[in-house]
């Protein structure tokens, strides 16, 4: 049986006093994590390793014997993670054990030899360790980075409905496959729902739009249009114009307008509709009603 | 008298990207938007090389199966330009003629990336063996 399960069981004490000064000499960071915490985390750990290397195995930290280690070191690194420690950070407390453990083994072991074997077995296993909590702090950011891409995905494709028959769907950043689907799906659902005849997608918040981006419009457009719904597109700024130009993408069947107030306008008039200006007398009458929204006229 | 297109106090610099995935691709559009900008080149200008790149970048993922792209600066007398290399070691392109035409394609796309990317730039060339890769070299002059 190796000497180090021996040795950490029964200076466990020491080492973690050691251990406590070893990590304040490293950056520690005093603004995140209090002594306290410190202490009940060293404890703990320590606690955890003692108990898993009872078995013997002191290299194996993947067997069943450490399911409470690394139980332990995802949670640190999962709350480390959220806090706003960096890796490196979070990677030295597990790291600045290394040198306590080492310095004991010395004091305790005399012979040259059985020493080396045990500070290599107790090598390992330190960056072993640390190697697990740099996995699972990476891993729990991925987890941010995943639900934030959900989170903008359904956020990004509000469909608006702008008149009776008339959708407008905001395109706001980067076209990609995920997000097309995303975006045809519910502006196809939203024009069964309300019966829409003309939806206005509005590109102005696109900033690139190459040649994938274009088949995805036409896409869209094509299916919108087999559900016997009209598209204009809007908002196409006089860069992209010459880009689109340039790059040979034909737009010629599909309605296109600059502004979205353009596009508005179209859509009203194709669906029989007209903006007239207000009379004086009817915006009065119409105020009294309390559908005008400017005060002064009003009184 | 601005100058416009005229060689100014710029360094030689160069930068080198990975497209490996959808969004290096992301990446690698804003990075070029940001050398642009930096560059000083117009809005359109901007914009033209920015989706030149897009489409250059999807062709090295999609068609090379992945690749680099090199961003960097040239010089032509008093002329300063952008240029990328776009370099992939995919199966290369047996018929580049056919390859460079509108409206071919062999992804389901729109079959305008080269050709497209070839217009929006000053100067394109492209080498090609089937096999072992391409890598094609873009450049739009101030």
């Amino acid at each position: 049986m190796s000497k180090l399960a021996e040795i950490l069981k029964r200076h466990q004490t020491d080492i973690q006093a050691d251990w406590i000064k070893e990590m304040s000499s490293v950056n520690r960071r005093k603004d995140l994590i209090t002594d306290g915490e410190v202490k009940q985390q060293t404890a703990e750990l320590l606690e955890s390793l003692v108990e898993a290397s009872k078995s013997g195995n002191v290299t194996d930290m993947h067997s069943s014997q450490y399911a409470p280690v690394r139980d332990f070191l995802s949670s640190i690194s999962t709350s480390r993670a959220k806090q706003g420690f960096t890796p490196s950070e979070t990677a030295s407390f597990v790291f600045s054990l290394k040198a306590p453990i080492s310095t004991r083994l010395r004091k305790e072991v005399k012979d040259a030899d059985e020493l080396f074997k045990e500070l290599v077995i107790s090598n390992q296993l330190i960056d072993n360790l640390g190697l697990y909590t740099t996995e699972m702090f990476i891993k729990t950011r991925e987890q941010v980075i995943l639900r934030q891409q959900e989170e903008m995905l359904e956020l990004s494709t509000p469909v608006v409905k702008l008149w009776e028959g008339v959708l407008a769907l905001p395109v706001i950043g980067t076209l990609d496959s995920a997000r097309t689907q995303v975006v045809m799906e519910s502006l196809l659902k939203t024009v069964v729902e309300t019966n829409s005849k003309i939806a206005i997608i509005d590109i102005t918040g696109v900033p690139t739009v190459d040649t994938l981006v274009a088949q995805h419009l036409l896409k869209t457009i094509t299916a919108a249009r087999l559900m016997g719904a009209e598209c204009i597109i809007s908002g196409i700024r006089p860069q992209i114009a010459q880009t689109i130009v340039h790059l040979g993408i034909n737009l010629n069947d599909i309605v296109t307008k600059s502004k979205l107030s353009d596009a508005f306008a179209l859509a009203l008039q194709k669906t029989g509709k007209k903006v007239v200006k207000a009379e004086r007398s009817q915006t009065r009458a119409a105020s009294q009603a309390g559908g005008n929204d400017d005060p002064r006229k009003a009184s | 008298m601005t100058g416009r297109g005229l060689k100014t106090a710029m360094p030689r610099k160069s930068e080198t990207l990975p497209i490996w995935s959808a969004s290096d691709i992301v990446a690698a559009r804003q990075t070029v938007r940001q050398w642009a900008i930096d560059m000083k080149f117009t809005l359109v200008d901007q914009t033209k090389i920015v989706t030149a790149a897009s489409e250059l970048a999807r062709n090295t993922l999609q068609h090379g199966g992945g690749g680099t792209m090199q961003i960097e600066t040239d010089e032509n007398g008093p002329y300063v330009g952008l240029r990328l290399t776009f370099v992939d070691k995919g199966p290369g392109i047996p018929d580049i003629q056919a390859a460079m035409k509108d409206g071919y394609t062999t992804g389901g796309g729109m079959g305008l990336g080269l050709s497209g990317s070839k217009r929006l730039m000053s100067h394109f060339e492209i080498e090609t063996k089937v096999g072992e890769g391409t890598r094609v070299v873009v450049t739009r002059w101030k």
